[in-house]
């Protein structure tokens, strides 16, 4: 074998060995890259009370109350439920059916969150478009989107289309 | 194939073509996908105006990626061939991808604020992305790091090699683990979910940001042949 095959080998196999390594470790690692929990991994994983936890999922269509700057909604994956308190500004993505990330301690299986952040979906349209799916009843079929349209789901624009 | 490219002279003649095409292709793309993304496309049903930052914040993360690509690549084949211009390319990739890097983890950042609720939050994707920004970082430095800048390359066009195992990583992080960053929207199973009218600025500027790359590219490496060869006149001139 010429000493450039030869190097070509060590580095392809150092490359797949390194590429397997990396693998290994960020499986074991994996509850600690996870950026947050979905409402099953709590209830199933028992996770302790009085331990900050990042609970993510959608907010469920119809659980939003407000007083004032409180805010009480539910965090759904579709399979379980936890509910939410929070005192403060909530980004402008936040709406029932979006989903969201919240952070904070779980008291009485209530979250008391100090955060809530918005998690933005893959899905980019103008709103006709999005108006447009709504009314042809395709809008379900799209997944992470809006699952039901519901009071209070969308701007304005999309409310005056219903 | 490779050897017919190795020769300095040709890559000079060579590059001094392509040079002005590319640029002129950059810069129309650039200002066409400018324009039609800031002014022609729509504003998104739930981001509205904000969604305007993608343009800009997704081919600079591509490009992000494709750089530390092209610069592990030229790594491999300056180590395993020998490639005197392959070790040019990967040299000169470094500060380009670094630049893009920095950026798309900027205008992310002015995104993120309004839409998310937060500048920045150390998820998959975000913390692998800071990761490719520091490779880039350690590869320049340690390029630099010694007297003997064969030494220097080599044992950066290793670093460039092991930290590629960065990039599936970053492309995948969205579909691996919970992520507060979005998965995917163009590049994906089952087709992009991004609606024509913002796909086309958006495939514009890509374009024109990888004619961009290329362009500096070419400029780097010709400059770094100008500055070998000065360094050759200086040390016949200590040495004569």
């Amino acid at each position: 074998m010429k000493r450039k095959h030869k190097r070509l080998v060590f580095v392809i196999i150092a490359l797949v060995l390194l590429g397997g390594a990396v693998g290994l470790v960020m499986s074991a690692f994996e509850e600690n890259i996870v950026f947050f929990h979905s409402p099953t991994d709590v209830v199933e994983k028992k996770i302790k009370i009085g331990k900050r936890l990042r609970l993510g999922g959608l907010v469920e269509e119809g659980s939003v109350e407000r007083k004032g700057t409180r805010v009480m909604f539910r965090v759904t994956d579709l399979v379980n439920s936890i509910p939410v308190v929070y005192i403060g500004i909530l980004p402008d993505l936040f709406r029932e059916g979006q989903g969201v990330v919240t952070e904070g301690l779980i008291k009485d299986g209530v979250l008391e969150a100090d955060e809530v952040l918005a998690k933005h979906d893959e899905n980019y349209m103008p709103p006709e478009v999005a108006d447009a799916l709504k009314k042809s009843g395709k809008w379900d079929e799209m997944s992470g989107a809006v699952k039901r349209p519901g009071p209070g789901s969308g701007s304005g624009a999309k409310e005056e289309a219903k | 194939m490779l050897h017919r490219f190795a020769n300095p002279a040709r890559f000079m003649r060579l590059s001094g073509v392509l040079l002005p095409w590319m640029a002129g292709a950059a810069i129309i793309l650039v200002a066409a996908g400018l324009y039609m993304g800031l002014f022609v496309a729509p504003a998104d049903f739930q981001q509205g105006e904000s969604v305007r930052i993608m343009y800009v914040h997704v081919p600079n993360a591509w490009m992000a990626l494709f750089s530390y690509t092209a610069m592990a690549v030229a790594s491999a084949v300056a180590l395993i061939w020998k490639h005197p211009l392959a070790d040019l390319a990967a040299k000169s990739s470094a500060p380009i991808g670094a630049c893009f890097t920095f950026l798309a983890l900027l205008t992310g950042s002015l995104w993120g604020k309004p839409m998310w609720g937060a500048f920045w939050v150390w998820d998959a994707r975000l913390t692998s992305m800071l990761v490719l920004f520091f490779l880039y970082l350690g590869y320049l430095a340690l390029y630099n790091a010694f007297d003997d800048p064969t030494r220097g390359a080599r044992a950066a066009a290793i670093l460039a090699l092991v930290g590629f195992v960065n990039v599936p990583i970053i492309k995948f992080s969205v579909d691996w683990w919970n992520t507060l960053h979005q998965p995917a929207s163009v590049i994906k199973m089952g087709g992009p979910s991004i609606d024509s009218t913002m796909l086309w600025p958006l495939l514009l500027m890509a374009i024109g940001f990888n004619f961009l790359y290329f362009w500096v590219l070419l400029l780097r490496m010709r400059g770094e042949i100008h500055a070998n060869k000065i360094r050759m006149i200086r040390l016949r001139q200590v040495h004569g």
